[in-house]
């Protein structure tokens, strides 16, 4: 999902007109909820992003902040100058997403492309359990469909569950479930990874070492991710963790069970987060409701965020946004309940992983910003990283989709402009790349390969 | 090169990129539909007939341009709307991104799109073992490979700048010229193993485009002699 972080729910109107202002705007541009220029200087980092989010729209309510704290005349001149920030921070929170999900692409790619490891087929994981190796297409067929059946509704129930968790505050359970299965993402498949990129390399590393240097990553990442931490480096290791889960999905997910996965998540996403009983979508009404933050290891945000005593005194960013931090606040929970839910999805794909939320839970100021869930980041990347590892075309297909992908992400981020509530990330954007996939390794590979062998170029 | 351009110029602006990803994209489904119109050509036709199979490419590489033109147009049109919804929502009444800029950026996305389509199995072939020309084709296949690329690279950008100043002055004339340009230069790849057909007529165009789109986007002798020498 993507959210828009500072929104409080108490600040519903001024959004109201904000919004109707907000629907003509250009195409590529999602409207950037954080009209204040004070954002600006806060801009530079992206926090958590959340899965499949659900966006809403904080910057109704910030700007509602900002008109009540700001110049109080001139109203419509501000929401005017607030509209055509909007739009220009709107650029730059796509790019703010872009970025990470660029580079968790590119390192699932290059881990795919250069470890063997993680293209061989060593066993399936538990929730697929039908096997792909049969004669007939048809039987292949129906394996897959089965694989995906049990994979969503492991997820759905995973989902329901941490819903329930949620509603009647058994925070403690899903603290201590997130934080266990942060622990072992960042270690056990650090250390699997790490192993396999070495012996790619023939490098040798003694046990030692290893120990010591896996040790220092999980226990850094654990802090960062769950606690307070530089955000930049928060964001490595979100990134770096939704890529660890993407190699795992793209190893231990038989081929066509893969492609269809994909499909159904995109829809079960669009279902969850826009049907009034979708899971996610009472997720974030909950949070809302209650004011409170959303587990932080589930989304990765692109606004600011900072702990009120830290000895960071962005003084430019917290003048305007003193008002809107308990907004922002608000909002900023109530965008992590549906990462939360998608972590807790996520964990239940893998055996093992947690997303950990980064918990920033205490007194934060939030900048506006885009946030975006980890299962997206997740999902994206398995999707490049398959097309990289499986389509005969090998790099024109994974760049095609690598486009579609961003394209995908672009509409939706405008989509959210234009609406201004959680969104499903996923739909849009695994539609383009799975068309953008499968046309690009029939149809445009041929072509292609025939225009090179005899050097024409169009 | 290509990436140089876009370091310095584009990517200091998330709008500027974001047009640049839309214009990769365009050019990507104008791809993907010629190929499919290709196949669709080659399945419908006998594999063994060579020289028909060389028509047929022929005649999907024209089609392929033709296409791509006809992207090019509609992204054109596209960039029109956004500018107008971004003046309508700014303060001062003017767009954060001018005409002339998306221009160039909508050209560099197609450029870019198409010399990374063109080059990068090529490039990634090249790390692997072997010998270049071992059947008697040419050994220069890289290097003219990667200077084919380049020119059609600079090449779309030019062609992006001066097809948005035709459509916005209305000359048609401009488009038709860019149109056949294109024609021209995929045409002259055909004679491509005698690489001094194709990669002489390509950079000539292009010197030739450059110099007019420069002088279309308010350049002059003047400002050039200027600019190298660096006066102020």
């Amino acid at each position: 999902m993507i959210t828009f972080t500072n929104n409080s729910d108490s600040e519903e109107e001024p959004c109201n007109e904000r919004t109707s202002l907000m629907s003509a705007e250009s195409p590529p541009v999602p409207s950037y909820q954080d009209g204040l220029p004070a954002s600006e200087a806060g801009e530079a980092q992206a926090h958590r992003k959340r899965r499949t989010g659900s966006s809403r729209s904080p910057n109704n309510i910030a700007d509602g902040d900002m008109s009540d704290s700001g110049v109080p005349v001139r109203e419509s001149a501000l929401e005017n100058e607030e509209e055509e920030l909007t739009l220009k921070y709107g650029a730059k929170h796509v790019i703010m997403l872009f970025v990470p999900v660029t580079l968790c692409m590119i390192v699932v790619v290059a881990t795919i492309k250069s470890v063997r490891f993680y293209t061989e087929k060593n066993g399936q994981l538990i929730y697929t359990p039908f096997s792909e190796d049969t004669p007939s297409v048809g039987q292949r067929l129906l394996n897959s469909v089965l694989n995906t059946i049990i994979m969503i509704s492991v997820i759905v129930v995973m989902t329901v569950f941490l819903v329930l968790l949620y509603k009647y505050r058994c925070y403690k359970f899903i603290h201590g479930w997130l934080i266990l299965s942060s622990l072992m993402l960042l270690f056990l498949f650090t250390y699997i990874y790490l192993g396999e990129v070495l012996k790619t390399y023939n490098v040798a590393m003694d046990y030692p070492t290893l120990f010591l240097v896996i040790w220092n990553f999980g226990a850094v990442g654990m802090i960062c991710i769950h606690w307070k931490g530089p955000l930049q480096l928060q964001q490595a290791y979100l990134i770096m963790i939704s890529a660890l889960m993407a190699l795992v999905f793209i190893k231990y997910l038989p081929e066509w069970s893969a492609w269809v996965i994909l499909g159904a998540i995109s829809i079960y996403d669009l279902m969850a987060v826009l049907c009034p009983k979708g899971p996610l979508r009472m997720l974030v009404e909950t949070a809302q409701e209650r004011n409170e933050p959303i587990f932080p290891a589930l989304i990765y945000s692109s606004a600011m965020m900072w702990t009120v005593g830290m000895a960071k005194p962005d003084a430019a960013a917290r003048g305007p946004s003193r008002q809107m931090w308990d907004a922002a606040e608000d909002g900023r929970e109530n965008h992590r309940s549906p990462s939360h839910t998608d972590s807790q999805m996520s964990e239940t794909r893998s055996p093992v992983p947690t997303r950990p939320i980064t918990s920033f839970e205490e007194l934060e100021e939030e900048e506006r910003g885009v946030k975006l869930g980890l299962g997206d980041f997740i999902f994206y990347s398995v999707l490049v990283g398959k097309a990289a590892a499986t389509a005969s075309g090998d790099w024109n297909t994974t760049l095609a989709c690598f486009v579609a992908i961003l394209i995908g992400l672009c509409l939706t981020l405008l989509l959210l402009a234009v609406f201004k509530k959680a969104l499903p990330a996923l739909p849009i954007s695994i539609t383009f790349g799975l068309v953008f996939y499968f046309s690009t390794d029939n149809l445009v590979r041929p072509f292609m390969d025939t225009l090179a062998s005899h050097q024409l170029y169009i | 090169p290509a990436l140089g351009l876009f370091l310095f110029t584009i990517a200091r602006d998330p709008l500027r990129i974001i047009i640049l990803i839309a214009g990769a994209f365009f050019w990507l489904v104008s791809l993907l539909l010629s190929s499919l119109i290709w196949f669709i050509a080659v399945k419908a036709s006998d594999p063994k007939d060579e020289p028909l199979q060389k028509g047929l490419l022929i005649f999907g590489v024209m089609f392929s341009v033709l296409l791509q033109e006809a992207f090019r147009f509609l992204y054109y049109k596209l960039l029109r709307k956004a500018i107008e919804g971004l003046v309508a929502l700014s303060e001062d009444g003017c767009s954060p991104i001018s005409i002339q800029q998306m221009a160039y950026v909508a050209g560099v996305g197609f450029g870019l799109m198409s010399g990374a389509f063109s080059m990068i199995n090529l490039l990634a072939d090249a790390l692997g073992p072997g010998t270049v020309g071992i059947h008697g084709d040419s050994q220069l296949y890289f290097l003219t490979s990667a200077f084919m690329t380049m020119v059609l690279i600079f090449l779309h950008t030019f062609w992006g700048i001066l097809f948005f100043h035709g459509c916005e002055h209305r000359r048609w004339w401009e488009i038709t010229a860019v149109v056949v340009m294109h024609l021209a230069v995929s045409g002259s790849t055909f004679c491509n193993p005698l690489y001094v057909g194709s990669l002489v007529p390509s950079y000539l165009l292009m010197a030739a485009a450059a110099a007019w789109a420069y002088l279309l986007s308010g350049g002059s002798a003047q400002n050039l002699r200027r600019f190298l020498l660096c006066k102020s």
